[in-house]
């Protein structure tokens, strides 16, 4: 449980500084669309590299620390921490940024979508949203950025403009903003206890030693901190997400599943691990409360999902299913369950997001929604549907996606942490990801279009959809191969910084 | 460094200056009504100035004394600067200038035949506000009181019509607050003889036990509380401020009411102490409660309203709420504290919210929220504004909102009070009920022919104060939470010392 050494540098605020700079560049060339676009793109690429620039710092087993001034509050700073969980969190999102705005171009300009520059200006806010959440030093600064990522994907979700997607929208808010509610209430609670609220490995000195007069409030406060981050999804707070997928699909591809609803997961980890710490949780027994929690989420989303027609609806319920995977393997409390944890948060992105860009792509092509309509698609759009068959393997935990290996960990954690019945909870569900994964599969590779049409003419998305969802499919690829293979070419850093933020918040045995 | 002229007079020529340009107003509009709007424009200004002069001596070197005449207190009129009043001063006079600058084409739109008297009044209010906020005496903080309320009386009613009704119930309502107030003047000068704040101050405690000074402070509370639309005795307050000229609304909204719980802060700290509200008038756990109830009822009737400024009348039912909470809470580390970071909050969120509904009413003749549809495409930089101010009063991180929340929660965690907690975090959601519900309409909601609304956007001097608010609601934001690094919290932390008689720094 040892932090780094802590290294002053600004840049985290470059990094953050990116997307809040396009957004107000994107705003200004709105009448000039390739312009604009062009924007997100550099400013997707530019915080990338800045991001992957503090890797070798991470990698010397230091911490980043960016504090631009102490808050009005004592022991409050406002600023950001750069640690190797937050990287992790940080990479995922910032690379796969880059990824969907190539992707968005195609899928907005394809469809004609209106109020284009609304949709870019609020997806730059949103990721500058996502990363602050992924570098916050401490819950406020946290708290500031989540609700910043709630309000800007407000607009993105009701894109459309119906009623429908506005009662959506209306729904979002009421989750999301309610828990944001708790959310501040149990942050105010913890300095009001503590006096900090800084992320500390193997948590919060001050909140471990209360005596035990404060045991029911403690436990209290975690269902608080648990109300908080409903982004997770975990039922039966889930139903936002469904609905949001009225958004258009680069958004629930990047935001509903990869940056709201990670950043979800990431403050249950942040919570379970830096606040309250491992010990303080197994002693208040709130570990395994969590676990069931995440268990019956698991069972249940994956059952819901399988009665879902609508392809996107179902890779919801995949998404809350998957979400608990990562908050089981934090509430294990064993190191390889948080390993198992912190893999999935990256691993889970690059597949959900082919998985929804395919669907955006078949969505594009075919104008097909449901899954039932998907005979034939297959021979029509072989790249996007192998792309979504190897993700959708992955998903199963079934090589040869890196799907794999974060469930391997997680059923090592389980192991680890002896508790076997959770173990069976995540083998049936995921049995349960094969029930409704294989359908899909089996419908659009091996089921006969109605009208019986022999010659189906091979029609793709256009590159800039297909190369994008090609490339998170075969870095699903590459991330298992390497991890097997050996083959070392992410793997010896990617790892590294895993272990090193397992090796934070708990020692290693 | 440069000498200013007559600095050691500021105090008294912050009013007298006003009340003279009052009256050039109105000889010049005789002349031409066109010069009528410049020298309101220049008088404030100059005001604003001395204000913030002011501000800097009273950080810098302390209260300003002013003997009034050069007749010594207690038998003369005191002019006390600390730096609360400086604050508020500062505050008030910041927005009339902005309402100053709204006004012309506003006034010049909606009553086009009563410039003259419009600014002449206008003018005497900015005197009242400036002489309640001024005065170390409770007899002359009456007279300016009564200036104040008289000119917005009259105001409000320029808009004929319902305003006339809005602006009788405001005069009946009002004036039987005054009374009250007029009362407690009375009581305690019966008692001791004196009317000086500070005299009242040493002489009262002794008193403290006697029912007379008990009444006086009761007939105090009331009295205020009725001025600044305190629920349940805030009735005469939303026709008051649906009905008014848009500009009337703005400063009667924004800047008055915080001249009157300025008054009330003062009357129950300064005149009285913390130590006579804990222990012979334990009234602080009542406030607590009115307050916390009008925070929700307040935001609760909002929620009804189809009519946009009436909802913002009742946000403010809301808000004050929210201030006065603060003050109940006084004995907390953060709870004044709370108080005056949203006097400021509230003057700049509110004032902007108005004059965003001012300026709505202006270029479209809307005034009910169904019909906002496509507005933020009609009128982009209103709404824009009307936005950021609207997240504040969500309380959604960085804007002010977020900042007054912060305070009155930990301050109601610090006094174990959960009730407040769950009030205050259930408002914030009351909030976006109502607010997201315009902002919905404004730009979301579908409307059919949305791409042939052509950009019509009001007057830049309407929607540059608009803006300047609005942008305001989230720098300042950022300032308080910046803390000491800023002038604004040490500024607050020094009013709330000199309110408290602590003399030390309470907060970091």
């Amino acid at each position: 449980m040892t932090e780094g050494a802590i290294v002053s540098s600004f840049i985290p605020l470059f990094a953050i500084l990116c997307p809040a700079t396009a957004s107000i560049l994107i705003l200004l060339s709105r009448k000039r669309p390739n312009v604009r676009e062009s924007w997100t793109i550099i400013a997707g690429i530019l915080q990338f590299s800045l991001i992957a620039s503090m890797i070798p710092t991470i990698l010397n087993e230091e911490v980043i620390k960016c504090i631009f001034f102490q808050t009005m509050f004592k022991g409050i700073a406002f600023g950001f921490k750069v640690d190797a969980f937050g990287l992790i969190f940080a990479l995922t999102a910032s690379f796969l940024w880059i990824l969907v705005s190539f992707y968005s171009i195609g899928y907005m300009r394809s469809l004609r979508e209106h109020a284009q520059t609304r949709y870019y200006f609020c997806f730059a806010i949103a990721i500058f949203g996502a990363i602050g959440v992924a570098m916050s030093a401490n819950l406020l600064t946290m708290f500031i950025f989540f609700e910043i990522l709630t309000v800007s994907t407000y607009p993105l979700v009701i894109h459309e403009q119906s009623k429908e997607a506005i009662s959506a929208g209306h729904k979002y808010f009421a989750y999301l903003l309610t828990a944001g509610v708790f959310l501040l209430f149990a942050i105010m609670m913890t300095y009001y206890l503590t006096g900090t609220t800084d992320f500390t490995g193997g948590g919060i000195k001050a909140l471990s030693e209360l005596s035990s007069a404060y045991k029911l409030t403690l436990v209290i406060l975690f269902f608080c901190f648990l109300l908080g981050f409903m982004k997770a999804a975990w039922m039966p707070f889930h139903s936002w997400l469904p609905t949001a997928m009225i958004a258009p699909t680069p958004v629930s591809a990047l935001l509903h599943a990869v940056a709201v609803v990670k950043a979800g997961v990431f403050g249950i980890v942040r919570i379970v691990c830096y606040i309250y710490g491992v010990d303080l949780m197994t002693s208040l027994g709130l570990g395994l409360a969590l676990a069931c929690i995440a268990g019956f989420t698991m069972i249940v989303a994956n059952l819901f999902a399988i009665a879902q027609d609508n392809l996107k609806r179902r890779l919801a319920y995949s998404t809350i299913n998957q979400l608990s995977y990562i908050i089981l393997g934090a509430a294990l409390l064993s190191p390889k369950g948080i390993e198992g944890a912190m893999i999935h948060i990256p691993f889970h992105g690059f597949m959900k997001i082919t998985l929804f860009l395919c669907a955006g792509a078949i969505m594009v092509v075919t104008g097909k929604k449901n899954i039932s309509e998907m005979a034939g698609v297959g021979k029509q759009m072989p790249v996007t549907m192998l792309a979504f068959t190897i993700t959708a393997f992955g998903m199963c935990g079934i090589p040869p996606a890196c799907g794999f290996i974060s469930k391997w960990f997680l059923c090592l954690g389980t192991l680890q942490a002896e508790e076997i019945i959770f173990l069976f909870v995540l083998l049936i569900a995921s049995l349960l990801d094969v029930v409704y994964f294989f359908p899909i599969i089996h419908i659009a590779f091996f089921k006969r279009p109605e009208g019986g049409v022999e010659e189906v003419e091979v029609k793709e998305a256009p590159l800039f959809m297909l190369i994008p969802l090609s490339l998170t499919a075969i870095f699903s690829v590459i991330f298992f191969l390497d991890f097997i293979l050996r083959l070392n070419i992410i793997s010896m850093y990617f790892y590294k910084i895993v272990e090193i933020a397992v090796g934070n918040v708990i020692p290693i045995p | 460094m440069v000498r200013l002229f007559f600095a050691e007079h500021y105090p008294v020529l912050v009013i007298v200056v006003s009340l003279f340009s009052a009256f050039t107003i109105l000889i010049a509009g005789w002349v031409n009504k066109k010069n009528c709007f410049p020298i309101s424009l220049a008088t404030i200004f100059v005001q604003l100035m001395m204000a913030l002069f002011l501000l800097h001596r009273v950080i810098t070197s302390g209260t300003i004394h002013y003997w009034l005449g050069g007749w010594a207190p207690p038998w003369g009129i005191e002019y006390v600067i600390d730096a609360f009043n400086a604050y508020v001063l500062v505050i008030v006079l910041f927005i009339c200038l902005l309402t100053a600058i709204y006004s012309k084409r506003s006034i010049e739109k909606e009553q086009p035949r009563k410039i003259v008297p419009f600014y002449v009044i206008f003018q005497l209010l900015v005197t009242g506000l400036c002489g309640i906020t001024v005065t170390g005496d409770i007899f002359n903080l009456y007279v300016f009181l009564e200036i104040a309320s008289l000119a917005a009386y009259a105001l409000i009613a320029v808009a004929g019509g319902r305003a006339l009704k809005a602006s009788y119930n405001y005069v009946i309502m009002g004036s039987i607050g005054a009374c009250f107030y007029l009362l407690g003047v009375g009581f305690l000068y019966a008692v001791t003889g004196s009317l000086n704040m500070a005299d009242l101050s040493y002489l009262l405690p002794p008193l403290y036990g006697n029912k007379v000074v008990q009444a006086a402070f009761v007939f105090f509370v009331v009295g205020m509380s009725i001025k600044m639309a305190l629920f349940p005795l805030h009735i005469w307050q939303p026709d008051a401020y649906t009905y008014a000229p848009s500009a009337v609304t703005v400063i009667i909204a924004a800047a008055m009411s915080k001249v009157s719980i300025y008054a009330f802060i003062r009357v129950l700290f300064s005149v009285f102490t913390t130590k006579f509200i804990q222990i012979y008038v334990p009234i602080d756990a009542a406030i607590s409660w009115i307050a916390a109830i009008a925070i929700i009822v307040g935001s609760l009737i909002a929620i009804m309203q189809t009519n946009l400024k009436r909802m913002l009348a009742y946000s403010s039912v809301s808000q004050v709420g929210y201030i006065v909470l603060g003050v109940g809470l006084y004995s907390t580390q953060w709870g004044l504290h709370g108080a005056l970071i949203h006097i400021l909050n509230h003057a700049m969120t509110k004032g902007c919210l108005f004059l965003a509904a001012g300026a709505i009413i202006y270029r479209s003749g809307l005034w009910n929220i169904r019909d906002f549809e496509g507005l933020g495409k009609k009128m982009p930089y209103t709404c824009a504004a009307f936005t950021l101010a609207a997240l504040s009063m969500i309380g959604v991180p960085p804007s002010v909102g977020f900042i007054t929340k912060l305070c009155l929660l930990l301050a109601s965690l610090e006094a174990v009070e959960y009730g407040f907690v769950a009030v205050i975090l259930a408002s914030t959601l009351l909030n976006l009920v109502y607010f997201w519900r315009v902002i919905d309409r404004m730009y979301f909601v579908h409307n059919e022919g949305e791409n042939e609304i052509k950009k019509d956007e009001a007057p830049v001097s309407m929607v540059f104060p608009a803006l300047i608010l609005g942008s305001l609601c989230i720098i300042a934001g950022i300032l308080w939470l910046a803390g000491a690094k800023t002038p604004l919290l040490p500024m607050v932390n020094q009013a709330v010392n000199a309110l408290l008689g602590t003399g030390v720094v309470a907060a970091p």
